[in-house]
């Protein structure tokens, strides 16, 4: 057991730190750039693809880098740090994701490599008006005629749907939940964007009889490969908001030690310096947990199992951080130009991408007689405990 | 980084499992997971067992029956034997006074004492708070003036757990009430409980137990050789004392038991025909605690994993403040399910009521305690806003 980054993860956090830092340090210029569409710099997507962070997950035959949960956990709690728009966690962690488990070795190379390199935008277009959470689809449906497929139905909110060059799309066939690759141009597909209240673009995306390619050799229904697929983009999300939680919690702290009333500084104040006490155990709690989670996605054990309950520790956390970082921080919080209240917006939304607190809790609760204890070194989180490395 | 224990630390592991559920009585062991209070004699009965087997004292150095483990090895030992209801090695000779011992006590206290304290064949008590002084305990008045060889100690202790049963005291006094600051006067003492002058009160708690006492000392002589370290130099002892050991503070292993409970007995409790455990609001509950305690759980192991340089990893000072809420939780949840039957607390032989019901009450009562000792929660959230957050 070892809780430690090796010394090429800290090179790779080192660097993407750097390069992020360089391009949202100054909080006004991330407020200029997501002010307009797409909602993320492109340049600063291309450096991260250069970098090699964008085929991150990717195997080296896909035109990936052949990391793991590991690298991909370290990106997204930069990405949190500096609340980053570029669209790693949708875009490579999920839709890439999910195209490297299903997709077929040619699609793998002819998705994922324009990917890896920076040239094509994925987008998972899965959720769905009245449904919430859920892997499996329902309102889009797939008809075949022969080998060429076409898709109709409405897909919302889909995250960078109207930015992405190709979406991959989830759609009911006879056999279930089917994925989908339909191209950004293709005929019948429309696509409406607009912003999110984290800064970030979403779509409703509509389909009429739109011509789709299916995903993977033939038509199976892919729940459990989505639920496998939200479950590491959880995992990942849950570091992405370690990374904004500790920036919001070290703003905080740094504001109470310079903000002035009744002629002292807001550290006099127990009151305050207690509710900070808080968010700190807040965060390192969450912290041990995505942490968790991300090695027990490396480890092959139980990801389904283990992202709930990180999703379940961060939801919490970032609530509680989220929330006590504006009232600490007093009227200013709640200003647009002051960058606290945006890590708030932005924890707001990763808790309910893809699925909240309660949420992961049901689930939890509903398999909570299935064990006496949990061994989090040992099954079903860590499987072939005591083999050598 | 990688999650699993390696084949020599899983085989470890197994070693501590079967030793605690085979070689420790079972009587004892049935005690404490039935949360009844252990007595001495099984106290120091279950002691021994660990003692004679080398674990009773593995984190003292080695000249003295420590083991050398790493810090992630004590923590699966703490664990492993939290989770077996084996009661742990009295934290006033194994945490406490022994590892002070170790560090400042002179050769002739170590052999005279440690041995001793380590098999139990002495059982020390903890003369630290004071009526005036609880978490601000350098502000104890207690006084102990040299006369010749001697020292006179006069004052009052409180808070003395299982004092009842002590042999003798370790007892911070105050030196030189003229020091500058109220730390630099002060000095460790050890004398025997049986020492005239040297009274004992009970004090009853809630739970209707004798755990806790006060402590009179009127004008008790204490030999000059029983001073530990320097004169003064108690502060630095006190400190080095309760500072040892923060990761065995989560109790981790106990809660986990606790739960483990919880679900046993939500599962057979039948309220309108289903269990308690298929009660969505009850499964949700025990489910969201058992989630904190993983997190709890990994923060341990973070810490132990990562504390080889001898520095305090920073996240340990969330393991004392979390582990005892987590602690009152499950104590609180055992409560709940207990339900009308938690009244029945002092039942007799004459009642239906199950024994976890009857003690479930007690023991949360109890456990308030968990939040208040060892440095308040409160005075955790101050050193977490201070020293950590800079504020």
């Amino acid at each position: 057991m070892d809780f430690e980054f090796d010394s090429e993860q800290n090179d790779l956090r080192e660097a993407v730190r750097g390069l992020l830092e360089r391009a949202y340090g100054d909080a006004e210029h991330r407020r200029q750039v997501t002010k307009t569409d797409p909602g993320f710099d492109e340049k600063t997507w291309a450096r991260l693809a250069e970098m090699g962070v964008l085929g991150l997950p990717f195997a080296e035959d896909d035109g990936g880098m052949g990391a793991g949960p590991i690298e991909v956990a370290i990106v997204a709690e930069q990405i949190g740090r500096v609340l980053a728009p570029e669209p790693f966690v949708e875009a490579v962690v999920l839709a890439g994701g999910l195209v490297a488990a299903v997709g077929t070795a040619e699609q793998r190379a002819e998705l994922l490599g324009p990917l890896s390199e920076g040239s094509s935008v994925l987008a998972f277009a899965h959720a769905e008006p009245g449904t919430r959470w859920s892997a499996s689809a329902a309102g889009v449906t797939a008809t075949s005629d022969g080998d060429s497929w076409t898709l109709t139905g409405v897909k919302e909110p889909v995250l960078n749907g109207a930015r992405a060059d190709v979406l991959v799309v989830s759609a009911v066939t006879g056999d279930g939940t089917a994925l989908f690759v339909v191209d950004g141009d293709a005929p019948g597909l429309t696509r409406t964007g607009y912003r999110t209240h984290d800064g970030g673009r979403a779509a409703n995306v509509t389909f009429a009889s739109t011509p789709a390619r299916l995903l993977g050799a033939e038509a199976a229904d892919q729940a459990a490969a989505i639920e496998r697929g939200f479950a590491l983009a959880r995992i990942a999300y849950a570091n992405e908001a370690i990374g904004a939680m500790d920036t919001a919690l070290r703003t905080t702290s740094e504001y109470l030690t310079q903000r002035k009333q009744f002629g002292v500084t807001l550290n006099k104040f127990q009151a305050l310096t207690f509710r900070a006490a808080d968010m700190y155990v807040s965060l390192e709690l969450a912290r041990s947990t995505a942490l968790w989670a991300s090695m027990v996605a490396d480890a092959g054990g139980d990801v389904v199992l283990a992202a709930d309950r990180a999703r379940l520790q961060t939801s919490r956390a970032g609530r509680h951080i989220g929330k006590e970082a504006i009232q600490l921080h007093g009227g200013i919080g709640v200003t647009a130009e002051y960058k606290v209240g945006h890590y708030t917006s932005r924890l707001t939304a990763i808790d309910h991408v893809l699925g909240d607190g309660d949420f992961a809790l049901d689930r939890l609760a509903a398999t909570v007689g299935d064990h006496p204890t949990i061994d989090p070194l040992g099954e079903p989180y860590a499987p072939g405990a005591g083999v050598d490395a | 980084m990688r999650l699993q224990l390696s084949p020599e630390l899983e085989a470890f592991r197994e070693e501590m499992r079967t030793f605690f559920t085979t070689q420790v009585p079972q009587d004892i062991r049935d005690t404490v997971a039935a949360r009844r209070h252990v007595g001495k004699a099984d106290y120091v009965r279950a002691q021994q067992a660990l003692n004679a087997a080398g674990l009773a004292v593995p984190h003292w150095p080695v000249e003295w029956g420590g083991r050398d483990w790493t810090p992630l090895q004590r923590h699966i030992w703490r664990e492993e034997m939290q989770l077996a209801c084996v009661p742990e090695p009295l934290a006033f000779n194994t945490s406490m006074i022994g590892p002070v011992l170790a560090q400042f006590g002179n050769q002739e206290q170590k052999e005279r004492f440690l041995a001793k304290t380590a098999n139990l064949d002495i059982w020390w008590c903890q003369g630290f708070s004071e009526p005036d002084a609880g978490s601000d305990l350098a502000s104890l008045r207690t006084t102990a003036v040299r006369d010749g060889d001697d020292w006179i100690v006069n004052g009052q202790k409180t808070w003395t757990t299982l004092g009842q049963h002590a042999d003798w005291i370790f007892c911070l006094c105050r030196t030189d009430p003229t020091a500058e600051k109220k730390q630099r006067g002060i000095s460790l003492l050890l004398f025997p409980m049986d020492t005239p002058g040297v009274t004992l009160r009970p004090i009853e708690l809630l739970d209707g137990g004798h755990e806790v006492n006060e402590v009179f000392f009127e004008d008790v002589r204490v030999p000059a050789e029983n001073l530990v370290g320097e004169e003064n130099q108690g502060w630095t002892m006190a400190k080095f004392l309760l500072g040892n050991e923060r990761v065995g503070i989560a109790r981790v292993g106990t809660t986990k038991y606790y739960l483990k409970l919880a679900k046993e007995l939500a599962r057979s409790t039948t309220v309108g025909g289903r269990t308690l455990l298929d009660d969505p609001r009850m499964a949700g509950r025990i489910a969201e605690t058992e989630n904190e305690l993983l997190a709890l759980e990994l923060t341990a192991l973070r810490v132990v994993a990562n504390s080889a340089d001898g520095k305090p990893h920073p996240a340990s000072s969330v393991l004392k403040l979390r582990g005892s809420e987590l602690q009152q939780a499950a104590t609180e949840l055992l409560v709940d399910i207990a339900g009308p039957l938690s009244l029945a607390s002092f039942a007799d032989g004459g009642s239906q009521v199950p024994d976890q019901a009857r003690v479930s009450v007690p023991a949360y009562l109890n456990y308030r305690k968990v939040s208040i000792y060892g440095g308040s929660n409160e005075v955790q959230r101050t050193i977490i806003a201070g020293t950590i957050l800079g504020l």
